[in-house]
């Protein structure tokens, strides 16, 4: 330790101030959205403070865990959480046609939210070992060590968390130096891959549901209700929305889901453009922040995983509002730190503390 | 492999590079939340204006409101159809995931009978699905209670309550007022044809009979609406305004309702039609048909059961004052005297021979007075006070069907009296073409000897029969029958049928006191086949008896009407006015089937014109 670099409170108990002051007016944010959205039901806003609690906890914990210490419990993570779905492919509980929970005796358990970490952790750690840019045969098991999870949720089925899963691993391969040339020619591939799809992969009735998405008003009593409700919240909002509380939208039911998937129609409503604004921006900070932790971090697996993470996080961000707002299909993503929700909000605020003991790295601080 | 560490490794160019691509993605970044962005503005800035309107469309509901119907009141002030609160347990059909389910469910709850769910479930499968239908009218309050503690398993279900047509008077009236009930889907069509389906939106009866019906454009009022605010289930939140229904006119009846009940009365046990006229205006004071049935068994849906029931040999559901062909029998006499007098047929005082019958040159037939042993010596009074017949089949060999036809035509026979309902007929009137058109036959002289003593072919409504009369108390002045005396909205009074038809003109003013004075005499004198049954009356009646045969008996044979079927027996009729000197009320009754006018008939016009003159008491020294 180099003298005069005294550390502070706060880099002791490995907190990023700004971040964290980011992240704790989105949760207050979240608590008076989550309040008009519920039809002003105490129960659940009892309930939501209480999982955000346990999410500011597993961030404090996570926080203290040094990324020499992850880098070790890296490989069994994955193994374990691999195992798990691999278990849940066999023993999982359906619920709803998706199999995707273990019973834990106490309670029902999503094994793919820690493969939310895993994976990331996992690519990060196998292609920080080797001289970056990486070569191909890195970059082929790298997208091995994504793949064979991303299948396995994939098949549970749940397609929205298999895809950030996916793009968290993808991330690191990027931000590893992945080609630019390999990034095109996989591109030039989907156009013709999604062609052939569309042409021979798919049945008629899964080519009129991606129509309706397409275009929601063919539909507007089934598929389309949601979306065409949604955009009619956030339209009406106008500029400085219809006030707190106020959402006509959504304090009459018109809009579904209003508490968890589409919280941003009713925060659009009410709040108006400004309030969309003000939620964009502390977003873009957040992710501004994790970006610039990432590319002060001492070593490589700490640089991938918190740019990752960081780029996950963004991921989630802009596939819910662009679902909702009517630029995306319908998938069913929770807008980060606002929805209410259950585990996928811990989960998130974990990968924070990983972030932020990344941050408040001993080395990196050296290095400042 | 994985484990093998690399030998020699770049650190400072694989953090720029690191720091290369975290920019990239920062860049990426903030161009999608850019993205993210410019929708936003798009939807809550360009296309604000379309959002906002639709967004108030999804929570703003116009609601019709159906306006209160007009009431009715006879003419002295007494309610006779009022609006009275009723809970009807109605459901959406759209609104319900297993109908028949449901509906066995509140069934048990709400003692349903199977038949009635049954009935129901074919009836909503042709109707529109997100209409609300009656599934049980009329709750009591414990059922209405029962429910509501029920309501939240029946999403769909609700209980409604609305204002339903009242008749307190029940089958007293119902030949009259007729009476409201649903709706139907030809009403519907004709009313948009008509362009008022719009004003309906809300309503839920519509006048069906008699007056109910006939003024159902006044007695309606104009539909109101509420905007409301309604959530994704269409519950109604709150109100935000009320464009409120005006409410339709109330009618102010010529009937006399006390009158009325004693017409009732009058006719019980009998089947038979009661006609009480103001013969200086045309006001019906009583109209009465029995037998009569509850026209509130139809406001909500008659039963199957209630209403074959009303389907029996007595048909009820026949308003005999408009509707019942009887022949005139006698009453029409003095008509056909004055025709007599004015075509100088006969003379004021013509006499002639009654042996008894009447035969026609060189015919076997003889046709028969009804006194067999004849009235003897018979001038154009005593002709109308003992009716004798042979008289008249003396006229009506002279006059010929057309001259008879032509004449009576004029007193409204054949033709509909135009009284406000629209369940008339206008019987018949016989004349040479209308034989000829009926039967292909020609028209015999025969025929018109019993025409001339009101019967043959000659129908007539008891309406028309008082309305006849009535013209000729009035001595040839005409009004327009009619039940309606005003209507009345708010304060604002509107007279209804002040108007006057073409008065009957005669070559000889004087005729019409001839006839007028014979049936005086009919009542006033002994020999008069009315007098027994006025004797005594505090008034100065006049009228005419009438026997109609229903079944021609044989030659040579004598009526026994112990031997008849009941069908078979005469028919009674009376019609008649008083005071004489200033007629105030002209009644008609006949009664079906039970025997002679001057027994059955001329005792229940007395009953009413007692009731009558005891309830309008004429002024000292007015008579």
């Amino acid at each position: 330790m180099v003298l005069g670099h005294k550390r502070t409170l706060w880099q002791k108990i490995h907190l990023d101030v700004p971040l964290l002051l980011a992240l704790v007016c989105m949760m207050f944010g979240s608590l008076a959205i989550v309040y008009s959205a519920s039809g002003q039901n105490m129960d659940m806003m009892l309930r939501h403070s209480v999982r955000m609690g346990g999410a500011v906890i597993a961030l404090l914990v996570f926080a203290q865990v040094p990324p020499i210490t992850l880098k070790r419990l890296v490989i069994p993570l994955y193994l374990v959480g691999l195992a798990m779905l691999v278990a849940v492919f066999f023993f999982g509980i359906t619920i709803n046609g998706a199999k995707r929970w273990l019973n834990l005796g106490v309670t029902n358990f999503q094994p793919s939210e820690v493969m939310k970490l895993a994976v990331p952790m996992m690519v990060a750690w196998y292609i920080s070992q080797h001289r970056m840019p990486p070569k191909f045969i890195n970059l082929f098991i790298g997208f091995i060590l994504l793949c064979v999870p991303t299948f396995l949720i994939k098949e549970q089925p749940d397609l929205g968390t298999s895809l950030l899963i996916a793009s968290s691993g993808i991330f690191v391969l990027f931000l590893a130096g992945l080609s630019w040339r390999l990034i095109g020619g996989a591109l030039l591939l989907m156009v013709p891959a999604v062609f052939a799809f569309w042409h021979y992969g798919m049945r008629a009735y899964q080519k009129q549901r991606v129509m309706t998405l397409l275009d929601p008003e063919s539909d507007p009593l089934g598929a389309g209700y949601h979306i065409i409700q949604s955009k009619i919240a956030i339209g009406s909002g106008g500029v400085e929305g219809k006030g707190w509380l106020h959402g006509t939208q959504s304090q009459l039911e018109f809009l579904p889901e209003r508490h968890t998937d589409f919280i941003f129609s009713v925060l659009s409503e009410e709040f108006g453009l400004m309030g969309v604004v003000l939620l964009l921006s502390v977003y873009l900070f957040i992710i501004g922040r994790g970006l610039l932790i990432a590319v002060r971090a001492q070593d490589a697996f700490s640089k991938l995983l918190a740019g990752a993470l960081t780029l996950t996080f963004f991921v989630y961000v802009f596939v819910n509002i662009g679902m909702v707002s009517g630029l995306l299909p319908v998938v069913g993503v929770p807008l980060p730190l606002i929805s209410y929700g259950g585990t996928s909000m811990v989960t998130l605020m974990a990968g924070f503390g990983i972030i932020m003991s990344i941050a408040t790295d001993k080395r990196m601080l050296l290095k400042s | 492999m994985i484990n093998k560490r690399p030998t020699i490794r770049d650190h400072s160019a694989e953090a720029n590079l690191f720091a290369r691509r975290a920019f990239v993605g920062f860049v990426f970044v903030t161009l999608l939340i850019g993205l993210l962005l410019s929708n936003a503005y798009k939807l809550q800035v360009t296309e604000h204006d379309t959002y906002k309107t639709r967004s108030n469309d999804n929570r703003i509901k116009v609601i019709p409101v159906a306006p209160n119907r007009g009431l009715i009141y006879d003419r002295n002030g007494v309610l006779l159809a009022e609006n009275r609160p009723v809970y009807n347990l109605e459901v959406i059909p759209e609104q319900v995931d297993d109908i028949a389910k449901r509906l066995a469910e509140v069934g048990a709850l709400l003692n349903i009978s199977v038949e009635d769910q049954e009935n129901f479930l074919k009836n909503i499968r042709r109707k529109q699905r997100f209409k609300s239908r009656v599934i049980k009218a009329r709750l009591n309050e414990q059922e209405v209670a029962l429910f509501s503690v029920n309501q939240h398993k029946f999403p769909g279900f609700n209980i409604e309550a609305r204002l339903a047509r009242y008749y307190p008077y029940g089958e007293t009236l119902t030949h009259a007022l007729g009476y409201v009930a649903k709706l139907n889907k030809k009403e519907l069509t004709a009313l948009e044809l008509a362009g008022e389906a719009k004003n309906y939106r809300a309503t839920h009866d519509i006048g069906k009979l008699g007056i109910e019906k006939f003024y159902e454009k006044e007695l309606h009022g104009i539909v109101g609406s509420q905007r409301v605010e309604v959530n994704n289930r269409g519950r109604v939140i709150r109100t935000l305004s009320v464009d409120a229904p005006a409410p339709g006119q109330d009618l102010v009846l010529t009937l006399d309702i006390g009158l009325q009940q004693v017409a009732k009365k009058a006719l019980e046990g009998m089947r038979g039609a009661i006609v009480v006229m103001d013969p200086k205006d045309g006001g019906i004071l009583a109209l009465y048909s029995n037998p009569s049935y509850d026209p509130n068994l139809f406001v909500h849906g008659i039963s199957g059961k209630d209403y074959r029931a009303l389907l029996n040999p007595d048909r009820p559901l026949i308003n005999r004052t408009t509707q019942g062909r009887y022949a005139p029998a006698s009453t029409v006499k003095p008509h056909l005297a004055i025709l007599g007098l004015e075509e100088g047929a006969i003379k004021e005082d013509t006499r002639i021979w009654d042996p008894g019958f009447f035969q026609l040159p060189n015919v076997e037939h003889k046709w028969r007075d009804w006194q067999r042993w004849g009235h003897g010596h018979v001038d154009v009074y005593k002709a109308i006070e003992e009716s004798c017949d042979t008289f008249y089949y003396h006229i009506g060999n002279e006059m010929g069907i057309t001259k008879i036809s032509n004449f009576m035509n004029k007193f409204g026979f054949g033709d509909l009296s135009g009284i406000d309902i629209h369940e008339e007929t206008s019987a018949i009137l016989p004349t040479v073409a209308w034989k000829k058109d009926r039967f292909k036959e020609n028209w015999w002289t025969g025929d018109t000897i019993s025409v001339a003593i009101g019967q043959g072919y000659w129908t007539a409504t008891p309406m028309q029969i008082a309305n006849a009369v009535t013209i000729m108390v009035n001595k040839g002045e005409h009004y327009q029958p009619h039940l309606v005396q005003v209507k009345k909205q708010f304060d604002e009074i509107t007279p209804m049928y002040t108007e006057e038809r073409p008065p009957i003109v005669l070559k000889n003013h004087d005729h019409w006191r001839v006839a007028l004075e014979a049936m005086h005499n009919t009542v006033t004198k002994v020999t008069g086949t009315a007098h027994k049954a006025f004797k005594g009356a505090d008034y100065d009646p006049a009228g005419k008896t009438g026997t109609a045969q229903i079944v021609s008996i044989a030659q040579g044979e004598k009526y026994d009407a112990e031997k008849l079927d009941e069908r078979h027996r005469d028919n009674a009729i009376y019609t008649g006015f008083a005071p004489y000197n200033d007629p105030r009320v002209v009644v008609t009754v006949v009664v079906e089937n039970q025997g002679g006018g001057s027994k059955i008939a001329a005792p229940i016009a007395r009953q009413l014109m007692d009731y009558y003159f005891t309830a309008n008491p004429l002024k000292q020294g007015a008579n």
